[in-house]
């Protein structure tokens, strides 16, 4: 239960981090809040020679307000300061919603969005809403960086795009659209555990009708999606409907925590919650 | 082959300086290497809440942070709340609610409350059963540290 020894480099730049990524070939990690990072070392079930803290870097840690509406996140912004950020409150009520979800206090001091999103566990809150709310992942890498689509960055649980050398250093969101409501909802067996699932929903409206839908399904797949079943459905108006896709939708693992069975029926059941939050909230 | 580490760290008002190997978890180096035991090791993983210390005034998991990665800051542990002889105003909480029983996870239940009570409203008993929900007790069931924390809450004033 403790770490195998490794070698420690701070980095106080980006340019510091990814040219300590590139120096070890591939072999180093990068050490951010450390939240699901330290406990894997300590099992021993993830090793490297060299660890990169990130944490003294300046200026990834703020949250700015974009001219659309939407806010741009340091990479180092830590879940703590998300939960109590006005900006997001007012912006992204989802995202506020969704952070009191996240862990618990101790943890939310030190994660990070930048470490959530690179260690994409399907079922953790950040991935999920980086997908719902049509994120842009920016990155620094000795190729020079890129900005990558939430909904290309997630491959397979614990698995993203990002090649060895690559640091996400900000998200942006973009604002949303007027007239749009949220609902949020999440089943776990204690709280402040990683859901056994969780539905996350954005209903845009004009005179009475959805005129954008976006449904998304966490711990249901092997990475957040979108559920487009469900969302067509909510398209023509018909929640119940969209509830039953949703169960389509999903392609749920067994585990200790669940079935597969079990986690369509809370597919099902969150998403007919979320929509009628959500609705109800677009309508004002 | 991984070198030591030179850091300077304050813990409860006293500075530190030592030479740590970078794998030496926090939890380790305050008990360890300080003697200051009243920080406890449970699960080493993040789950139980036994090891939360203070980092500069975040309630942080001392198995889930580096002491290299204390360098500069300042610590606070449950020896910082108060002495045998003179509780602190949580610590006499916890004492007159009957909230511990075999105390292991007292010293982590206290210092996420320090963290709970100064961070957030705590208006309902709800409340607080969440800030707590990352701290495991398997003696009191719970009712009386909720119990405590509430009293030390309403006796907060000014903030």
């Amino acid at each position: 239960m403790k770490p195998a020894p490794f070698e420690y480099v701070r980095a106080s730049t980006v340019d510091e981090a990814v040219a300590a990524l590139a120096a070890a070939g591939g072999e180093a990690k990068l050490l951010a809040g450390g939240q699901s990072l330290v406990p894997m070392l300590n099992f021993r079930v993830v090793d490297a020679p060299v660890f990169v803290d990130i944490n003294g870097i300046e200026g990834l840690g703020r949250i700015d307000e974009t001219a659309d509406g939407g806010l741009r996140v340091g990479a180092l912004v830590r879940h703590f300061a998300l939960e109590t950020s006005a900006a997001v409150k007012q912006r992204f009520p989802v995202l506020h919603e969704a952070m009191k979800h996240v862990a618990h206090l101790a943890i939310r001091n030190r994660g990070t969005i930048g470490g959530s999103l690179s260690h994409a566990d399907p079922a953790a809150e950040l991935p999920s809403m980086a997908v719902l709310l049509d994120a842009r992942i920016f990155t620094a890498s000795g190729a020079g960086g890129r900005e990558i689509a939430a909904r290309d960055f997630f491959v397979a649980p614990l698995t993203t795009v990002l090649e060895p050398d690559e640091m996400v250093v900000a998200v942006e969101l973009p604002g949303l659209p007027g007239g749009s409501g949220w609902g949020f909802a999440e089943f776990a067996q204690r709280r402040g555990d990683f859901a056994v699932a969780g539905v996350a929903a954005i209903a845009a409206m004009e005179d009475r009708s959805v005129t954008e839908a976006r449904i998304v399904l966490m711990g249901l797949h092997d990475t957040p999606v979108r559920a487009h079943k469900a969302e067509a459905a909510l398209l023509d108006g018909d929640i119940d409907a969209a509830a039953a896709a949703a169960r389509e939708d999903a392609e749920p693992m067994d585990d200790l925590h669940g079935s597969a069975g079990y986690r369509r029926h809370l597919a099902e059941v969150l998403t007919r919650r979320v929509l009628h939050d959500a609705i109800r909230r677009a309508q004002g | 082959m991984t070198a030591k580490i030179s850091i300077a760290v304050s813990v409860n008002g006293e500075n530190h300086v030592a030479e740590v190997e970078p794998r030496l978890l926090l939890a380790d180096f305050l008990r360890e290497n300080l003697d200051l035991t009243g920080t406890h090791v449970g699960c080493e993983h993040g789950i139980c809440g036994a090891c939360t210390v203070l980092m500069n005034g975040d309630s942080v998991r001392s198995c889930l942070t580096f002491a290299v990665q204390a360098d500069g800051a300042e610590i606070e542990t449950v020896e910082s709340l108060g002495e045998i002889d003179a509780l602190g105003p949580l610590q006499q909480a916890f004492r007159e609610h009957h909230a511990l029983q075999c105390g292991f996870c007292t010293p982590g239940m206290l210092m996420t409350a320090t963290d709970m009570l100064r961070k957030y409203p705590l208006e309902t008993d709800d409340d607080i059963r969440d800030g707590l929900s990352g701290n495991i007790c398997r003696c009191t069931g719970y009712q009386n540290i909720v119990a405590a924390v509430r009293s030390a809450a309403d006796k907060r004033g000014g903030n």
